[in-house]
């Protein structure tokens, strides 16, 4: 990566938050998991409560994940916002590649671009990768994570103009995925940096 | 009276997804190169499996399924972005793209040897 | 209406099934391949889906759940295997 680099963002959140944070993490980590195998069952029954712990345990120990740094929490009515917004992509974004596709005769142009993300810690860089990539005409082809680069193949564009359209639609994603769930701090610097500035690599 | 409502909405929601996966059929079929298909792949796919779902959801209407439904679409919606950003990668690695169709190429641009997130 | 509804959905699923079959057969790579089976067993989730609505029972809905999944398994496990193949 050539040009000025930013300093990697701090990572205190898994550093310093010592046996506490991680025992409490395991903890919602485990609710999830009897949450979805009492889904699965079908019904909430103490047998199903029990079984659900007794497997999520298992998973659990079994199958360790790496700790994910959430340094933020949640913000309801952004995360309503993200959500919203979500759907609405989703939903045009499917009806301009079906349109696409159906439309006789017509070969659509892509490129490959990349966009540096302004908060690029694993969280963030994976929730955007994944609302990138279900969301508008484009497809994430790799992720640069010492970087916090995605490089994301963009359908049907007409010229210069289009990469940088999807790229500053790429980095209001991110910004409203920040805004739904970041720390007080990335807010902050998505707020100040501005989409122009500092996003090209 | 809502029933009835709740039931055409969900017939119109399941022919709506019906749809949207025929034209992700037709782009799977027509786009000319690797990365193309898998838009048409991805995208109008995840919507048409979620319209689907919500029509299932409406004409089914007990609690219990639409438990079991919410899982199905939670699946889907955490799944398909991962196996796309694997086989979009795949399709990059070994070069199955038309260049003549690319405006432009950064991740060309960027070198090889240079930091990748996990294996393969 | 349910009949026609069945019709309909039929027709156009069983469409969809068809292309991605094409796609299967012609695709020239084995990523595209890859591309056309996901398709196709996503097609496969819509069908059983479609089913249980029309006729109002839940018996396959778990039958939904494993598909979803076995599709992610699926592809993720073709493609590792595509990219070792052609590593050699």
């Amino acid at each position: 990566m050539t040009g000025p680099t930013e300093p990697a963002p701090d990572r205190p959140a898994v550093v310093g938050r010592g046996r506490l944070g991680r025992w409490r993490d395991q903890a919602v980590a485990l609710g999830w998991l009897v949450v979805v195998w009492s889904l699965l069952w079908g019904d909430i029954t103490w047998a199903n409560l029990v079984g659900g712990l007794l497997v999520g345990g298992a998973v659990l120990v079994f199958f360790p994940l790496p700790a994910v740094s959430f340094g933020g929490r949640l913000r309801p009515r952004a995360l309503l916002v993200f959500a919203g917004r979500f759907a609405v992509e989703l939903v045009s974004a499917s009806l301009h590649i079906a349109r696409i596709a159906v439309q006789p005769g017509y070969r659509p142009r892509g490129a490959i671009i990349a966009v540096r993300l302004r908060v690029p810690t694993d969280l963030i860089l994976a929730l955007t990768a994944e609302a990138v990539s279900l969301v508008p005409g484009t497809l994430i082809l790799e992720v640069d994570r010492d970087a916090g680069t995605l490089y994301l193949h963009v359908l049907d564009t007409h010229g210069p103009a289009d990469l940088d359209v999807a790229r500053d639609r790429t980095l209001v994603v991110e910004q409203r995925i920040v805004r739904a769930v970041g720390s007080t701090a990335e807010v902050r610097r998505v707020e100040t940096t501005s989409p122009q500035k500092g996003t090209r690599p | 009276m809502i029933a009835t409502i709740a039931d055409w909405l969900g017939a119109g929601s399941l022919v709506a997804g019906a749809l949207l996966s025929l034209a992700a059929g037709v782009g799977v079929l027509r786009f000319p190169d690797a990365l193309s298909r898998m838009h048409a792949a991805t995208k109008p796919q995840v919507l048409g499996v979620l319209l689907l779902l919500l029509g299932i959801a409406l004409r089914l209407r007990t609690p219990t399924d639409l438990g079991m439904i919410l899982l199905v679409a939670v699946f889907q919606l955490s799944t398909a972005p991962v196996a796309a950003q694997m086989i979009g990668r795949a399709a990059y690695r070994s070069g199955r793209l038309d260049r003549g169709l690319l405006d432009a190429d950064e991740l060309a641009e960027r070198g090889p040897g240079s930091g990748s997130a996990g294996p393969a | 209406m349910t009949t026609l509804l069945a019709v309909v959905l039929t027709v156009l699923l069983s469409i969809t099934a068809l292309l991605a079959l094409a796609r299967l057969y012609r695709g020239p790579s084995l990523v595209d391949r890859v591309i056309a089976a996901d398709m196709l067993l996503a097609t496969m989730v819509g069908a059983v889906g479609a089913e249980a609505a029309v006729n109002r029972h839940a018996t396959t809905l778990p039958v939904l759940v494993v598909l979803s999944l076995l599709g992610f398994v699926g592809s993720v496990s073709l493609v590792r295997f595509a990219v070792r193949e052609q590593q050699q």
